[in-house]
């Protein structure tokens, strides 16, 4: 049973990894800052999540779980506001993105 | 003063978290510290229904495990355009209706589609959403409402 967890962790570890590292060649492949932050949320979330539980399988019921899940919890909440924020900052400092298809007509939420 | 008492134990049973000391002068000064801070965001007035949203904590058990298989979903999707050579992108940028009737609501939708891998809320204002997504393939698919439904349903809106 011991060993069953310790390979699932390690698994799971090696797993989240690779998933950082193809979040990575994301950032370095794509072409612009918009894509670009595409690439980075891979990291964020299934690099972030499979590193986690990994460790966390690794630690078993204790503390040192329920101060990772807090961790996983904190990344969730915050990821997003900051991706958010770069994006917006970098569109309102005009920044355009470079696209294939814009089905806005131009038109972005909150303009008049 | 419901949210005053459960956000007090929230920040308490952070302290016990975080802490790992149990020892009585310990856990004293941290039932102090969370009574103090959250007295402090009291007279601020953001411990209410907004702030501190617990009734969405229950309906987090079934809303979690969903938006979970979504990142999953589009995180290897995302993963296979990158490591496609060809690298087969159609960069998209599409308004969105946001169908939730309160801010909350609104919130959780743009940051679930943030948090979803090759889509990205660039600008919230109203009930409006602009989104940049890697494919257009990603855009269509959140322009068929389906995580916007999933989100009013959550959030207890005009969906129930």
């Amino acid at each position: 049973m011991e060993l069953f967890i310790d390979i699932l962790s390690w698994l799971s570890i090696i797993i989240g990894g690779v998933f950082c590292i193809i979040g990575m060649i994301g950032l370095i492949r794509l072409p612009d800052l918009f894509t670009r932050l595409h690439g980075s949320s891979v990291t964020d979330t299934l690099g972030a999540g499979f590193l986690i539980f990994g460790m966390a399988l690794q630690s078993g019921l204790s503390l040192t779980t329920a101060k990772l899940i807090i961790i996983f919890g904190l990344i969730l909440l915050t990821s997003p506001v900051a991706t958010h924020a770069l994006a917006q900052a970098a569109l309102h400092a005009g920044i355009k993105p470079k696209l294939t298809v814009d089905k806005t007509g131009g038109h972005i939420a909150g303009e008049e | 003063m419901l949210y005053f008492i459960s956000s007090v134990v929230v920040s308490f049973v952070f302290w016990l978290v975080l802490s790992g000391h149990y020892t009585l002068m310990l856990i004293t000064i941290g039932a102090l510290a969370s009574l103090l801070v959250v007295g402090l965001a009291t007279r601020m007035a953001v411990i209410d229904r907004e702030g501190h949203p617990i009734y969405l904590l229950y309906r987090l058990v079934w809303y979690g495990p969903w938006l979970f298989w979504e990142i999953v979903k589009s995180g290897i999707s995302v993963s296979k355009i990158i490591l496609s050579p060809t690298l087969p992108i159609s960069p998209t940028l599409i308004n969105l209706k946001a169908t939730q009737s309160s801010v909350v609501g609104v919130v959780v939708y743009a940051n679930s589609i943030t948090l979803t891998p090759g889509t990205v809320s660039v600008e919230v204002e109203d009930n409006e959403i602009t989104v940049h997504a890697i494919t257009t393939l990603g855009a269509m698919d959140l322009e068929e409402g389906k995580m916007d439904r999933t989100v009013t349903k959550f959030e207890g809106g005009i969906g129930t």
